[in-house]
């Protein structure tokens, strides 16, 4: 616990207090019942998050409130209707079943490929491992500009000549290019590399097969690893935005970023209707960071301490 | 490991490399590198290629055109518009965005009643989609009927166009973008602070260092590698802003907010014009590498690990 930049007001949570600071006696005779960090904290995390909150509230408003200039801060009669209003108004039930979809396939995708990918690189020696390893850990330079427009054409090519279903305009083309990323490896490789090599060594004297010393004894202890690779991949392909825009056209087949995009393009005014689009549109996601916070601050923590 | 108790020689070769683990090695390892190959490494190559031809993106005719494209940009004035835009953007927004996540995480460097919460409410702008944002900030912003402008009114200044002026619609954007990643650097910062031992704090306080002193000279050198990583990290960023843009602005305007991305995609998606967009594709592709570079030399040299 780091000490107080204001020892003039005491604070009642018993921190020793370094020597005289030379504030004025009388600043320092006062005590408040909690820490003053309060009345510095409230007012920030209200800023931070009034921008969401004026959503919510415009979210209920009428359009006859909402344009009005000063706006009212709360909304005499909150107008829920705005929901389901906004629901009829897109194939909203499209966008949040594609993405569902699409983010369901890629998460398990993910963990599956990656998980062996991880394994095989952290365990097993094997010919050519590290050259491979510093092939795919070399695409994680590239930004995504280099590579999307032959992502394009071969997604096309895929859908023209493999399976429709994954080519342009289609789902498939959603998933295809996400279904392993090489950070994944990278994450899953450094934590099997962490699994105590006795353990497996045990089982495979038992004869246990490399396969199945993975299922049974480094995934279940992978646990935290791999619900922090399943939370950043749920949050990034579900707000995934720019490669939908590059393949999809039809609304039918829009995720919900892409199709909120659409909606606020066909809508531009109805401000009390397009706020209750965006409050659906956000609620899966907020709902997943609450669940997972500890994992996403983990993560994102470790890996800016490690640089 | 292989079993090389052979001693003919071309044997023991061959058994080495079907030996189990090799096999086993390779088939866990191919899923993930062919889908790697397929979609990471095979369009860097394609890309190259692409950036020296002249492409539509739709017929199978590709005519190569050598350095054409890459001239080109050089003598292009929306591309070079583009690069100030994204410059003049990223030089506000890395530093901004660097200095309001450090305060926060400051604040919250703490352990009274209620810091959980306080902190929920700094990250959660993490879970926000870059379209949401834009779309709450397309409301904030409204020249007529928006909360900024209502608030700007009780101080007694006049309602601002803010994205519907060439002049302000980028700033806008900046303000927006570090809102939407403050809750990642604080992320990153309050987990450098509290890697910074109380002893330390606690024998300078002692010693008679006041708390402004104390964070210069220890605090702040040890946030190094923090401040490192999101230099690098924010800087990249910046150079690849679009849905922001997209969402808001569509580039405008009169073109203020098109940064590089943003013109990349409208010359290979919207005017079918491939081949140039992959040579400005890689163009930045470069200089996001000679930035990095470049900020890990200026690291080496200012940084300072424990």
């Amino acid at each position: 616990m780091t000490h107080t930049a204001i020892p003039a007001v005491g604070t009642a949570s018993g921190d020793p207090q370094p020597t005289h600071t030379g504030a004025a006696p009388l600043l320092r005779r006062v005590r408040l019942p909690f820490s003053p960090w309060h009345l510095v904290l409230i007012p920030t995390s209200f800023l931070l998050v009034v921008p969401l909150l004026w959503m919510l509230i415009t979210s209920l408003q009428t359009p006859g409130e909402a344009n009005k200039f000063p706006p009212d801060l709360v909304p005499e009669h909150p107008r829920w209707q705005n929901y389901p209003d906004a629901w009829d108004a897109a194939p909203f039930g499209h966008f949040f079943l594609n993405s569902l979809t699409v983010t369901t396939v890629v998460l398990v995708s993910n963990l599956l490929v990656c998980s062996l990918a991880g394994y095989a690189f952290a365990r097993i020696r094997f010919l050519g491992r590290g050259a491979l390893f510093v092939v795919l850990m070399a695409t994680l330079m590239v930004p995504f500009q280099v590579t999307m427009i032959p992502v394009f054409l071969i997604v096309k090519w895929f859908g023209d000549n493999i399976w429709e279903g994954l080519g342009i305009d289609h789902i498939g083309a959603l998933m295809l290019p996400n279904l392993a990323t090489a950070f994944g490896i990278f994450f899953l490789r450094q934590f099997f590399q962490t699994v105590p090599v006795e353990l497996e060594e045990a089982a495979r004297v038992d004869g246990t097969s490399r396969i199945g010393v993975m299922f049974k004894i480094i995934l279940p202890l992978s646990m935290p690893a791999l619900s922090t690779l399943a939370a950043l991949t749920v949050l990034t392909s579900w707000n995934d935005f720019l490669w939908p825009l590059i393949v999809i056209t039809s609304t039918d087949t829009m995720t919900v970023p892409l199709g909120m995009s659409y909606f606020q393009g066909a809508h531009t005014t109805q401000w009390p209707l397009l706020m209750a689009a965006n409050v659906m549109s956000l609620l899966p996601m907020l709902l997943v960071f609450m669940v997972a916070q500890r994992y996403f601050v983990q993560s994102v923590a470790s890996t800016g301490l490690k640089g | 490991m292989a079993a090389g108790s052979d001693t003919v020689a071309h044997r023991s070769v061959r058994k080495r490399f079907l030996s189990a683990d090799n096999a086993a090695g390779w088939t866990l390892v191919s899923p993930g590198a062919i889908l790697i190959v397929l979609f990471g490494v095979l369009p860097v190559v394609m890309s190259l290629k692409l950036s020296f031809q002249q492409s539509d993106l739709l017929s199978p005719k590709t005519p190569w055109v050598g350095t054409d494209n890459y001239e080109r940009l050089f003598d292009d004035p929306q591309f070079v518009d583009a690069i100030k835009n994204t410059i003049v953007y990223t030089v506000l927004y890395v530093p901004g965005t660097m200095v309001v996540g450090l305060l926060v995480a400051a604040a919250l460097n703490r352990s009274i009643r209620f810091i959980s919460v306080y902190r929920t409410a700094a990250y959660v702008t993490m879970a926000v989609s870059t379209i949401s944002q834009g779309i709450i900030f397309l409301w904030l912003t409204d020249r007529d009927y928006g909360l900024v402008n209502a608030a700007l009114g009780v101080v007694g200044i006049a309602p601002q166009p803010f994205l519907s002026s060439p002049s302000q619609a980028l700033l806008v954007i900046v303000a927006m973008t570090i809102w939407g990643w403050t809750g990642f650097t604080v992320i990153v910062y309050l987990a450098a602070l509290q890697g910074v031992p109380a002893e330390l704090h606690e024998a300078a306080a002692i010693d008679g260092a006041s708390a402004f002193t104390r964070f210069r000279t220890i605090t702040v050198p040890l946030l190094g590698p923090a401040n490192l990583f999101l230099l690098i990290w924010l800087t990249i960023n910046a150079l690849q802003l679009f849905d922001e843009v997209y969402q808001t602005t569509r580039g405008g305007p009169l073109k203020a907010t098109t940064v590089i991305v943003y013109y990349l995609w409208n010359r290979a998606f919207v005017q079918f014009d491939a081949g140039y967009a992959a040579a400005m594709a890689y163009t930045l592709f470069a200089v996001i590498v000679v930035i990095t570079a470049l900020q890990f030399r200026l690291a080496r040299r200012h940084v300072h690990y424990s």
